[in-house]
């Protein structure tokens, strides 16, 4: 009985690190390719239409409802310290901070992390990745590399895009529904804003993107089952994707916190 | 001439192959038959460097390609191509475009130089002015075509096909027999052929060797493979549902 939980429990943790020795390794290729070879523009660009431009109305409709009620709920506490005043200030910055990098990275985790688990998976399971090698084609050069520039380079853009939208609802609340003159709110906004936490909530967006785009091509490559195994590798993407943002996360906020006081 | 010895491989403590040893000379026809999941795939795997054995190896030209390290295998493949059970074809790429696949990612060839040795490898398999068409846009048979004008585009000398008749109708299937007869007197290549349709099996080989429990249990021309005396081979060619492969009782020499 115990024997059979320690087992079980051995039998995880080995997975989990034959998870990251594989990343690692699909990290360290990824990386010496990107330097190594000659870049196909055409490629990278394709791949930022698809995880940026394509991204941008779901990014705008989340932000902005997240803006709405985050703007509801801070008011509701600012009204009763009758403090109003700061609301600009708290909205701005933990949306610039906080919510507007890891919302858009969990969006961009679940939309485009997902179809390139399932892209790749789909080519894994009919054999493409195999030609792609026959041809002499890596397909590390061929798949991940455009899709980790693409992604690192468009999450900070889409971050930047969000926050703004998403400061914006908290406008439209602050001057529609509470009263707050558009100046003032604006000005506040604006006054809260430190570069740093511009630099520091854009900065660890690129690494989310990597995140995502490594996790997602990971899995894609080890489908293992035909098409009930890429659903799978999907799924598990998407989950190892979230669970990795939010603990790059902790552990980038807590370290900017000691570097940039 | 493409040597394999005593290849031995297991997926997580199933062994696949089991002690495989085969020759191919230089401009033969080799076909490997054996039921489903025997490792048919698996082996020809092995011999353009997909999958590394746990031991023995694969000898093309007395160069052992299980063991060259990623840059040297590629030139070793520059020789050998490979036709896939499913196609493989790229499917966002246009049928033109997979076809030069090789050339248009490594150069080497001016583009209308290029544009005339796609045609002309299509037209080799029966197919004309598909280029810009998409493999979801194509049948069965026609992917197979595809795949093999992919294979041949640049005139490799070896070609490793499989199950190239498997799934496609009877009349698709003759003409891809006549195409794989024809490609192996036209251009002169080697070329290992895995199915387990006898009728292209007699229709394409040299010699056939049948693949069974990770060996090679019988080799030879297809004559001396019809009239082979193992129950096993007879079981298989003549399509038995009873025999020494679905009786479960008796255990064949070569099992483990
Ligand atoms: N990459 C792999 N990982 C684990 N098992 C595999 C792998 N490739 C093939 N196998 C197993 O090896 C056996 C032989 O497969 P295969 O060579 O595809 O058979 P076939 O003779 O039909 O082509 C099958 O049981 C298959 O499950
Ligand atoms: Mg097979």
């Amino acid at each position: 009985m115990l024997r059979n939980k320690l087992s079980k429990i051995g039998a995880k943790v080995l997975a989990m690190l034959f998870f990251f020795g594989g990343l690692a390794i699909l990290s360290g290729r990824a990386v010496r390719w990107t330097f190594l070879a000659p870049l196909k523009r055409g490629r990278v660009l394709e791949q930022a239409r698809k995880a940026g431009v394509d991204s941008l109305p779901i990014v705008a409709l989340i932000s902005l409802f997240i803006g709405v009620i985050f703007t509801f709920q801070i008011a509701y506490l600012m009204q009763r310290l009758g403090s109003e005043m700061y609301i600009a200030t708290i909205v701005a910055l933990s949306l610039v901070r906080e919510l507007g990098p890891v919302i858009t990275a969990l969006i961009v985790a679940g939309r485009v992390g997902a179809a390139i688990t399932a892209e790749i998976g789909s080519m894994q399971v009919t054999e493409q990745i195999d030609a792609l090698q026959t041809l002499s084609v890596s397909p590390i050069r061929y798949l991940v590399v455009p899709r980790l520039i693409a992604l690192a380079l468009m999450l900070p853009l889409l971050t930047l895009y969000a926050d703004i939208i998403g400061i914006f609802g908290g406008y439209l609340i602050c001057v529609y529904k509470l009263g707050i003159s558009s100046t003032i709110y604006t000005k506040m906004t604006f006054d809260a804003l430190l570069f740093k936490d511009l630099f520091t909530g854009l900065g660890k967006t690129i690494v989310f993107g990597m995140v995502i785009a490594l996790v997602s091509c990971y899995e894609g490559f080890n489908v293992q089952g035909g098409s009930e195994g890429v659903g799978r590798a999907t799924m598990k993407a998407v989950v190892t994707s979230f669970i990795l943002i939010i603990a790059t996360d902790c552990f980038s906020t807590a370290l900017f916190y000691f570097i940039f006081p | 001439m493409i040597e394999i010895k005593k290849l031995h491989k297991s997926f997580g403590g199933r062994k696949v192959l089991d002690g495989v040893d085969l020759q191919i000379p230089e401009g033969r026809t080799l076909v490997i038959i054996g039921r489903s999941g025997c490792g048919k795939s698996v082996l020809l795997k092995h011999i353009i460097g997909l999958l590394k054995p746990d031991s023995g190896g694969v000898f093309v030209d007395g160069v052992d390609i299980s063991r060259l390290k990623e840059e040297e295998l590629e030139r070793v493949r520059r020789s050998i191509e490979m036709v896939f059970q499913s196609g493989a074809l790229f499917d966002s790429l246009t049928v033109g475009e997979n076809v030069g696949f090789r050339y248009l990612e490594h150069g080497g060839m001016e583009k209308s130089a290029l544009k005339e040795r796609v045609r002309e490898s299509l037209a080799l398999v029966g197919l004309y002015s598909i280029e810009g068409m998409l493999p979801s846009e194509l049948s069965g048979g026609m992917k197979k075509r595809v795949a093999v004008a992919r294979a041949i585009c640049t005139r490799p000398r070896i070609i490793l096909y499989d199950e190239p008749t498997t799934g496609v109708d009877p009349i698709t299937a003759d003409s891809i027999n006549r195409l794989m007869r024809s490609l192996h007197d036209k251009l002169k290549v080697t070329s290992i052929v895995v199915t387990h349709d006898m009728k292209s099996a007699y229709s394409v080989a040299d010699r056939i060797a049948m693949l069974y429990e990770g060996r090679i249990i019988a080799e030879g021309t297809p004559a001396e493979i019809q009239h082979s005396v193992d129950p096993v081979v007879q079981q298989f060619i003549n399509g038995l549902s009873t025999g020494p492969i679905t009786d479960t009782s008796s255990v064949h020499s070569g099992a483990k």
